[in-house]
């Protein structure tokens, strides 16, 4: 038990050296010269890396029940479809220049200009 | 008269679900919190996107300030997990001290958001400033409420909490489990925000 602890332990100091260089990457990366989009993108994968690391090794995720693992993936299909439904409303609302999916604008016909 | 009712399961494991009962109501609350932060994250992309500008966020905040706010909270992510395992060690001193650290850590980072937001009040930097303003004093005040949240619990198995080492020690260490893993999500919502806020460029 104790020697079981004791291992634990030292994986968590490691996860943790390993969060801090992370953060220390996040902050480097933000100073790159790239294009928008690739900074997002690399923030977000650095972010998930960092968010697994804490949820899977000092929340014990990785070694869990059944039903919590069930619980979160109730909990991931709920908030993607909140923020897709969002999203996808926002797309029709905008039309083709603003739209985050770029869905091509619907054409008016000329004749309803005169109704 | 009075007779000595015994909660069931919030020491041993229920044989249906294999977890005790607060560890159970804790996830589950959390999930309820994913869904509250994923809101405001959508929102913040919503706003975002539907945007003509944009500040860019390392240049009308304090991103060193944040950064260093990120090294306390993973530090007190590690003295707290350090507190759960020193129960499990059966050693109530060094509990204590790792919990006393996560306290501590809890105060700093609120201690340097304090700082923040003094600097931006200064500056004229009000939610009412621009969308980016009030989705950084929502988003960063709501983590706040939540750090204070989680250290009124900690504070308090750090002190008269902790008497119950001596009766039910079991209960008492799946009570920390439990308090980490709400510490644990509010340091995981921060990792996330650091860069949203502090260090996405504007347009």
């Amino acid at each position: 038990m104790s020697e079981a602890v004791q291992k634990q332990i030292k994986q968590y100091l490691i996860i943790g050296l390993a969060l801090f260089i992370g953060t220390v990457l996040t902050v480097w990366v933000a100073e790159l010269k790239v294009t928008i989009l690739t900074g997002i993108i690399i923030a977000v994968i650095i972010a998930t890396i960092k968010s697994t690391l804490v949820a899977g090794y000092f929340m014990h995720l990785l070694h869990e029940r059944k039903i919590i693992y069930q619980i979160l993936l109730l909990t991931a299909v709920f908030t993607v479809v909140m923020v897709g439904l969002v999203l996808f409303s926002h797309s029709d609302q905008q039309g083709a220049q603003h739209g985050i999916f770029n869905v091509p604008a619907k054409q008016v016909p000329a004749a309803a200009d005169h109704h | 008269m009075s007779a000595h009712i015994e909660i069931p399961y919030n020491m041993d494991e229920r044989p249906d679900t294999g977890l005790y009962n607060a560890k159970l109501g804790v996830w589950l609350f959390l999930a309820s919190e994913v869904m509250l932060f994923g809101a405001l994250f959508s929102s913040y992309v919503l706003l975002r996107t539907g945007a003509s500008t944009w500040e860019a966020g390392h240049l009308i905040l304090n991103w060193k300030l944040a950064m260093v706010n990120t090294f306390v909270l993973i530090g007190s992510s590690v003295t707290m997990v350090m507190s759960w395992a020193a129960l499990k060690m059966n050693n109530l001193a060094k509990f204590k001290l790792y919990m006393g650290l996560t306290v501590l850590c809890g105060i700093a980072f609120l201690v340097i958001k304090g700082i923040e937001y003094a600097a931006k009040f200064e500056h004229g930097l009000l939610p009412n400033q621009s969308t980016f303003m009030a989705i950084y004093f929502t988003m960063t005040g709501l983590h706040g409420l939540h750090v204070i949240g989680g250290m009124i619990v900690n504070g308090y198995l750090l002190g008269p909490g902790s008497k119950m080492w001596a009766t039910e020690p079991q209960r008492f260490t799946n009570r920390i489990e439990v308090a980490g893993l709400y510490w644990h999500f509010v340091d995981l919502v921060w990792i996330f925000l650091f860069p949203t806020l502090y260090l996405l460029p504007g347009k």
